[in-house]
């Protein structure tokens, strides 16, 4: 692939920029130019978050244009249907099935959306929609702030950049007392993905 | 040895180039998108870095070091150059004789701002260069260049980002490296230069004129302006992240791209103008670079089809040209809707946030909340508001601001309310960092004048909404080094405010007793609300859990506005990953049906 819109969304302090800081080195170490912004306001008190990352040969707009966007990964269900008219028809979406119901669904003045609209959002665009229970799988690795880089690992076989390439940025951005479990949850979440893809069920 | 290429964003790139360029003096006050800056200076040992107590004295502590040879900064966000006007009209008055670099990064879209001004004006007024990068290698390159024109102009030197630019990473080649030698500060005394008695700044206004027709000749034939010629149909006029846009919708028309955008390069526009068939700006925010192309006697549009409101990108940009007939109409161009019917997301006081409890305690004694049953009558207090996390309390269910404009305007306010006799109690909410910033001298000012107002100063001894950085009331400098705390207290004690309470943030029935009271005092009344920031703290043991058992479901807790405390199916529980537990427990204090507890306590098993 010779280049690559990556959207990544979620809820603030899930790790979504964090998690587009690693996609941008990693194609930096792959040789690609890249570009990455965040969207986020204010969101580290539990807004919206939104990071685009633009690997290619050259890069202008850190931004991605509305119905560009190769792959959506959303920490969040809700957000990923609030973003799921960036996609690209065709598009990939890999999905953490978790919800996180905003205050104003709490509070009973608005729905949070149901697991069909969810999917139909997404299906306006496009068929390939992966649910991946990253919370719960992370909750198991016994960290769950280790669900980016689960995700990471979700998205990292759909990615231009080679596995080796991956694992040496994680390393490097990570602090030693977490970095072997982000290594696990990495590989883990390849393992989910390749599983999912097969259609194979993952206990 | 650092790496060659680095992945920076619009902020640490500035940073890493300021260095290089040999900045040893560095002030700023947090505000976004600028805070990154002071933040990755303050990495480097070897200089000065400091949080200032706003971006004025900032602007004033780096054109003191400026005035003694060695090369300093200033950075802020937009509106913090409001602020620092003052000091920054002067110092373009006095000139300096180290390199003196300002540097401002606008907010279009208002992602985390109060207004969305376009602060390139304040170089057409205050006659100084600026410069404005398109990403973050020209971030990087353009501060060797802004010392430099400082300093070979005796000006300061605007430079000029907006949040796409300091909010995105991109490659840098990191190509230059810092001198191993500091300057030796010097002071050089010079009444004339430096001492704006009218009979000395008149004559420096001439010589700013002087060094403004000197800049025009500079910029003619600057590196920092490109043309790339392509079509010449078309010939795009741009600066900044517009560039990017731009040149991604118009893939084969000719680019004029400025960087030094004030002054204009007069001759190198008018013969790009006249090398192409039309000649269109696209810019962000206001026609800025339109009306001096247009001042000049040359044809161009711009901001007829491009919007002066919000940010751009490249849908914007491109549905506007379409508009406009500059692209041609194209089928496959349709965009989705977003998905209809979503519930919003906006921020939120954090779980275990220091706010929440003065807040609902507002709210209850203001009768503030609209909730159904609630009787629908004017609320019993007037709140003034200011900037910082606290903001967030002007959204429901706390709903406990009736103004922000800027910062320390709240307090102020109050003393012009009470002032013009409005019969309903007038209290002010401020921040630590935030009172130290603007909320002294309207203190000063409401003693002084006898108001009868309550001045609450959330002290969450941080200043959070930016990132969490250090400010005076903390002890801590901006390099990480132990200093001397301002103590609030004793701050509001020698101002002359005779009642002064401390009360804990996470006691609901003191902050009652405490509001209740200050209220009825006939005198300007100080509340220092103390409560770490959330975020600060570590430690999270006992997640509260709600007692199904005991909870009659009537709302209360959700009147908290806690993002820990949700409902599904009309059952309220308390999200064990979000709670903050031991350290925070308001909502265990309001639940009158005292459902809610720790774990194993009160019945409770989870």
């Amino acid at each position: 692939m010779k280049k690559m819109n990556l959207l990544i969304t979620g809820v603030g302090g899930q790790g979504v920029v964090l998690a587009s800081d690693i996609v941008g080195e990693a194609a930096l170490a792959a040789g690609f130019d890249v570009k990455k912004t965040d969207t986020l306001g204010m969101a580290q008190r539990g807004g919206s978050v939104v990071s685009h990352v633009r690997i290619a040969d050259k890069v202008w707009s850190p931004l991605i244009k509305e119905g560009e966007v190769d792959l959506l990964l959303a920490l969040e269900k809700l957000e990923a249907a609030r973003w799921s008219h960036f996609l690209c028809p065709g598009g990939i979406a890999i999905i953490n099935n978790y919800e996180q119901p905003p205050l104003s669904v709490s509070l009973g003045q608005e729905q949070y959306p149901t697991q069909k609209q969810v999917t139909e959002a997404l299906k306006r665009q496009t068929d390939h929609v992966y649910f991946i229970d990253g919370t719960e799988r992370a909750k198991e690795l016994g960290n769950v702030r280790t669900l980016n880089i689960f995700m990471l690992g979700c998205f990292s076989l759909m990615s231009p950049l080679k596995v080796g390439i991956w694992k040496e940025t994680i390393s490097r951005r990570m602090p030693e007392n977490i970095r072997e479990i982000n290594l696990t949850a990495f590989k883990q979440g390849r393992k989910e993905m390749e599983a999912k893809r097969r259609g194979a069920i993952v206990v | 040895m650092e790496k060659t290429l680095q992945l920076l964003s619009g902020n640490e790139a500035l940073a890493l180039g300021a260095y290089h360029a040999g900045v040893q003096v560095a002030a700023a006050y947090p505000g976004t998108p600028s805070t990154e800056i002071l933040e990755n200076m303050a990495r480097f040992k070897d200089i000065h870095a400091e949080w200032s107590t706003n971006e004025k004295v900032a602007m004033e502590v780096a054109t003191g070091a400026a005035y003694t040879g060695i090369r300093a900064m200033a950075s802020m966000k937009q509106v913090g150059l409001n602020v620092a006007s003052d000091a920054f009209m002067a110092a373009s008055y006095t000139g300096i004789i180290g390199g003196l670099v300002v540097v401002c990064a606008d907010d279009p879209q208002i992602h985390s701002s109060q207004n969305e001004q376009d602060n390139r004006h304040y170089a057409k007024m205050a006659k100084v260069p600026m410069l404005e990068p398109s990403d973050s290698q020209e971030a990087y390159d353009l501060m060797a260049y802004a010392f430099d024109i400082s300093e070979d102009f005796d000006t300061p030197v605007l430079v000029r980002t907006t949040t796409r630019i300091a909010h995105s990473k991109s490659i840098v080649d990191v190509k230059r490296r810092r001198a191993v030698k500091n300057r030796q500060p010097k002071f050089y005394y010079d009444v004339a230069k430096y001492v704006m008695l009218p009979v000395y700044a008149l004559p420096r206004h001439a010589l700013m004129e002087e060094r403004m027709a000197k800049l025009r000749d500079y910029v003619e034939t600057s590196p920092l302006n490109q043309v790339i010629w392509g079509k010449r149909d078309l010939g795009i006029v741009t600066s900044g992240i517009a560039y990017q846009y731009a040149r991604e919708v118009f893939p084969d028309a000719s680019f004029l791209k400025l960087t030094t955008t004030h002054p204009l390069p007069r001759k190198l526009i008018s013969e790009f103008a006249n090398g192409v068939k039309r000649l269109i700006v696209i810019e962000e925010l206001d026609p800025f670079l339109q009306e001096n192309i247009q001042a000049m006697g040359i044809e161009v549009t711009g901001k007829e089809f491009i919007p002066g409101v919000g940010e751009l990108n490249l849908r914007i940009v491109a549905e506007s040209s379409r508009a406009a007939g500059l692209l041609p109409e194209t089928k496959s161009e349709k965009v989705l809707p977003p998905a209809s019917g979503l519930p919003r997301r906006p921020p939120l006081l954090c779980p275990g946030c220091p706010h929440t409890g003065i807040y609902f305690t507002l709210n209850s004694l203001g009768q503030r909340s609209k909730l159904a049953g609630s009787k629908n009558e004017e609320p019993k207090l007037i709140i003034t508001g200011d900037i910082g996390c606290y903001t967030l309390g002007a959204y429901p269910p706390l709903s406990v601001l009736d103004t922000t404009g800027c910062m320390g305007s709240g307090v102020g306010q109050a003393q012009g309310m009470e002032k013009a006799g409005v019969k309903t109690k007038v209290v002010a909410v401020i921040g630590d960092s935030t009172f130290m910033h603007a909320g002294i001298p309207s203190l000063v000012s409401a003693v002084y004048n006898q108001a009868q107002i309550t001045i609450i100063i959330l002290d969450n001894h941080t200043t959070a909404m930016t990132g969490h950085q250090e400010h005076p009331g903390t002890g801590i400098s901006a390099q990480g080094k132990e200093t001397q705390a301002v103590e609030l207290e004793s701050l509001a004690r020698g101002i002359g405010v005779k009642d002064i309470k401390v009360i804990d943030a996470f006691n609901l029935k003191a902050l009652r007793a405490g509001v209740r009271d200050s209220l009825n005092r006939p005198e300007v009344s100080v509340i220092i609300v103390r409560g770490s920031c959330a975020m600060r703290v570590r430690k999270r043991a006992n997640p509260r859990v709600v007692n199904l058992d005991k909870c009659n479901q009537c709302g209360a807790c959700l009147r908290l506005g806690c993002p820990a405390i949700q409902s599904v199916d009309g059952q309220v529980f308390i999200e064990p990953t979000l709670c903050a537990g031991d350290i925070c427990t308001i909502c265990e204090q309001l639940c009158p049906q005292k459902a809610i507890s720790a774990p194993g306590k009160n019945g409770n098993t989870k």
